[in-house]
């Protein structure tokens, strides 16, 4: 199964970082490999945005989802079928943010006699939306290790997350939620025989990895008592660009980095890229206003169709018999 | 009709196969019934289009240009750079699984590759393979596949049972959109000579005579002169539609169907009514003589060629704007191709209504209007007078068709219409209507006959809701503004919900339409009588 192998994969890679950096590879798995997984990132996704930029919208297709603006007594759906610029930016805002398009998801079912019934299924929508907000909670709590002193937004990002107070150190809610989250969306993957059938290793993989992250974060933080100051001191060096791996580090604390790493070199080769693509897709960000602003296409080929004069010349005769009015009499 | 009963269509096993979908294996001998008949020889050659064989989908060597995977990997890196769509619906995919119960052919036959994600991957794995620097390293561990006969054989099988309805885009959290997938396909299919006749010969057709049916002027003129003429026959009133006449001030352009076969004729019959009684001054033309444009279905090219003729011919005739009639994919090339392709049509005025002087500011630069537009806004304004008491043994349903609802969003203006013209009006389900609509399962050049069993299968989730609101409402007629529908849905109801008749929203208009110096009203347009005897109720 797809599954074991991506999970394995995972634990490997965990474990290479786990001795690695106890055989003498700190500087290897705390410096070297961290600036090099981020300069991949960076260039990896800008040049897939490029990549995605430079080929042409040659026409405007928007998928239209309610009613389109047309006699003013009919109300148009400003935001599905939205008419202007303004209208579809807020069409793709609502969709990074909420995940409208998933929001209506809904399940068909065949009962007896050939009976299809139509249910509302709400769970990957909520468990989408768990995953990404609490990871991106999760990942801006960690600007503490990374700035001093602690600004006062990821402070309060903090009290919000730990607001129910419970266990010491507190508990974060996000990182209940990250792991659950991702624990459902693995489970789906291999409970639903249709979800099992179409996915693949890359679809496996990012899971595993995140996965992979979200809980040596999770070690960390609640049972291995890792020394938080030098930690800090690695992090504050990596960003001012005075690199020092100090002394004491948690070995745990390099298979964080080096999975956090991996994930971030895998990003732009992957379907991850999903995060950028998002804003770019022609069925979203493109109004449906074509009969009122003609929509330019850059390479719009000269083709001219059968035209009507020689239309006329190979059909005259039977239009001259039935009385059709010519062009030219 | 299928050999297949229908208790024996419903039973459909949603399992997957054991098989990996990777691994490509299409009997095509055995599922005869669900592929379409490849474009004969002539049409192609006609067209100039590449490789014009005879050949059959059963034969073992399908006959290929012999460096038909260079052609197709140039054609694809062709289309990378001139479609963004492509290359990002290839790139973001998260598999999430979404899309996969919403597509009508999934749903009817359970075969997984019809699931969208999949029919998406037969194409994205070979992209992956040649494009990707993940798939050209790790080949199937990064599900990527050489592009092989087995693999261009599941292509053809599965790009010509998809109707490119874009219900599946409307649920992708990416607005991924199978439809853009398959056109792009098939595009690519057509470069080596795969494609199929039921859309090449109206595509040839259509070029050499103006129409997809391949009707010839004359014959045009004959055909709208018998409908004149069973008008008459129901209303009294006699119509007069001119054909070619320079100076009109409207060029009406509808889907061939509607003047060559029952029950579109009924809806064509009702334009002409519509139009008669308020004196519009419009001409029809034998040239521009198909609104509709399987050029969709072949490639944006083809789609340009035969959409060419409708500006030309405007601009001939000299008239002010354009109306179009109810027809789906038609709807989606005037409403997101024409003015990009043959535009600007600065040679046409902004449409104004001549009868309630309403701008269609919507149209302004595309100068097209639909009908249902038109006729709403005349009905709002209380231009017609209207009996719907006259359908009043009519029990009616709307069906959305999939391009005007998902590549335009009419929605409000067909049902406005039909709350005038009937009495007895019911919704199907919410899920099967406006923007979620289930296909007829014949669109994008599927509605042929070899392809039957396919068919009905797609459509049976619009059949069923059909078959719901017969059952609970008696619903008897299922409207639709979309001429391959009226085909389609017809053979459809006739073997899923046999007591549905299908008919455009225009006929009924013109079953109500109450006009000067008309008998009295005995019958319907299909001569069917009327509820109680009534007829003439407060004309």
């Amino acid at each position: 199964m797809r599954v074991v192998w991506s999970l394995l994969l995972v634990g490997v890679l965990a474990l290479i970082a786990f001795f690695g950096a106890q055989a003498g590879g700190q500087a290897l798995f705390g410096i070297v490999l961290p600036y090099l997984a981020m300069a991949v990132f960076l260039v990896g996704v800008a040049a897939r945005v490029v990549g995605w930029a430079r080929s042409t919208v040659p026409f405007r297709i928007p998928t239209t989802c309610g009613q389109e603006r047309s006699l003013p007594w009919i109300k148009p759906a400003s935001l599905d079928n939205p008419s202007t610029g303004l209208g579809a930016a807020a069409r793709v805002l609502l969709e990074v943010f909420t995940f409208r398009s998933l929001f209506r998801n809904n399940r068909s079912e065949l009962r007896e006699g050939g009976r299809f019934t139509f249910s509302a299924d709400k769970w990957l929508w909520a468990a989408a939306l768990a995953f990404h907000y609490s990871f991106l909670v999760v990942f801006l709590r960690h600007y503490r290790f990374f700035a001093e002193p602690v600004p006062a937004v990821v402070a309060w990002i903090q009290g919000l997350d730990g607001f129910f107070q419970v266990g010491l150190p507190v508990v974060y809610v996000s990182d209940i939620v990250l792991v659950a989250a991702l624990g459902y969306l693995l489970w789906r993957r291999l409970a639903d025989a249709r979800l099992r059938y179409i996915s693949l290793h890359a679809d496996y993989f990012p899971l595993a990895l995140i996965l992979g992250v979200a809980l040596s974060g999770v070690l960390l933080r609640y049972f291995s008592k890792a020394d938080i100051v030098a930690v800090k001191e690695l992090a504050i060096g990596l960003v001012s660009f005075h690199p020092a791996v100090p002394k004491g580090i948690d070995p745990l604390v390099f298979v964080h980095i080096f999975l956090v790493s991996v994930l971030l070199t895998y990003f732009p080769f992957s379907k991850l890229v999903h995060m950028a693509g998002v804003f770019l897709s022609p069925t979203r960000n493109l109004a449906n206003n074509n009969r009122m602003h003609r929509h330019v296409n850059p390479w719009n080929p000269p083709i001219v169709g059968h035209t009507y004069a020689e239309w006329e010349q190979e059909f005259h005769d039977k239009l001259v018999a039935s009385g059709i009015p010519l062009d030219k009499e | 009709m299928p050999e297949k009963k229908r208790d024996e269509l419903v039973q459909i096993d949603y399992t997957p196969p054991q098989r990996d979908w990777m691994d490509p294996a299409i009997d095509f001998e055995a599922r005869k019934g669900t592929w379409s008949y490849p474009a004969a020889a002539k049409n192609l050659r006609y067209l100039g289009l590449p490789n014009p064989r005879d050949w059959s989908p059963t034969d073992a060597d399908w006959q290929l240009p012999e460096n038909w995977q260079q052609i197709i990997h140039d054609g694809l890196a062709e289309r990378l750079t001139k479609f963004r769509s492509l290359k990002l619906f290839l790139d973001v995919c998260v598999r999430c699984g979404a899309c996969a119960d919403k597509c009508h052919f999934y749903l009817g036959s359970g075969d997984p590759k019809n699931m969208p994600v999949l029919r998406a991957e037969l194409l994205r794995s070979v992209y992956r393979n040649d494009f990707t620097t993940a798939g050209k390293i790790l080949g199937r561990v990064a599900g990527a596949r050489p592009l092989t006969p087995a693999i261009l054989k599941e292509w053809y099988y599965y790009f010509y049972q998809c109707t490119e309805c874009r219900r599946c885009s409307v649920f992708c959290p990416y607005g991924i959109d199978t439809a853009e997938i398959t056109m792009l396909a098939r595009e690519l299919l057509n470069l080596v000579g795969l494609n199929i006749n039921w859309v090449i010969e109206p595509v040839a057709n259509c070029d050499r005579t103006g129409n997809h049916l391949g009707i010839q002027p004359h014959t045009f003129k004959d055909n709208i002169e018998f409908l004149v003429d069973e008008l008459e026959e129901v209303t009294g009133i006699r119509v007069d539609p001119s054909i070619d006449r320079k100076g009109a001030e409207l060029l009406f352009v509808v889907p061939s169907a509607d003047y060559f076969a029952e029950p579109g004729i009924y809806t064509f019959m009702g334009y002409l009514l519509l139009l008669h009684s308020l004196g519009v001054d419009y001409t029809l033309s034998a040239y521009a003589s198909e609104g509709g444009n399987f050029g969709l279905f072949t490639s944006n090219e083809m789609m340009k060629r035969l959409n060419y003729k409708i500006y030309h011919e405007a601009r001939r005739l000299g008239v002010k704007w354009i109306l179009g009639g109810e027809c789906g994919h038609m709807w989606r090339v005037i409403n997101q191709y024409m003015d990009t392709m043959n535009g600007p049509a600065d040679f046409l005025e902004a449409p104004v209504s001549p009868i309630t002087g309403t701008a269609f500011t919507n149209a302004a630069s595309t100068k097209m209007v639909h009908i249902c537009e038109f006729t709403a806004d005349l009905i709002k304004h209380g231009k017609l007078k209207l009996d719907p008491s006259r359908n009043d043994h009519l029990r009616v349903t709307f069906h959305d068709s999939c391009n005007p609802a998902r590549a335009m969003g009419i929605l409000e203006e067909p049902r406005y219409i039909l709350k005038s013209v009937v009495n007895n009006f019911f919704e199907m389900p919410e899920n099967t209507i406006r923007e979620q609509t289930f296909c007829c399962g014949g669109g994008a050049g599927l509605g042929n006959d070899e392809n039957m069993e396919m068919r009905l299968r797609g459509g049976l989730p619009r059949a069923n809701a059909v078959r719901f609101v017969h059952e609970k409402h008696g619903v008897n007629r299922l409207a639709c503004i979309c001429a391959i529908d009226r085909a389609v849905l017809t053979t459809l109801m006739e073997y899923w919900v046999p007591e549905v008749d299908v008919s455009g929203v225009h006929e009924l208009l013109a079953n109500a339409l109450v006009i000067e110096g008309e008998k009295a009203r005995t019958t319907d347009l299909r001569g069917k009588p009327l509820a109680g005897g009534k007829g003439d109720a407060d004309a």
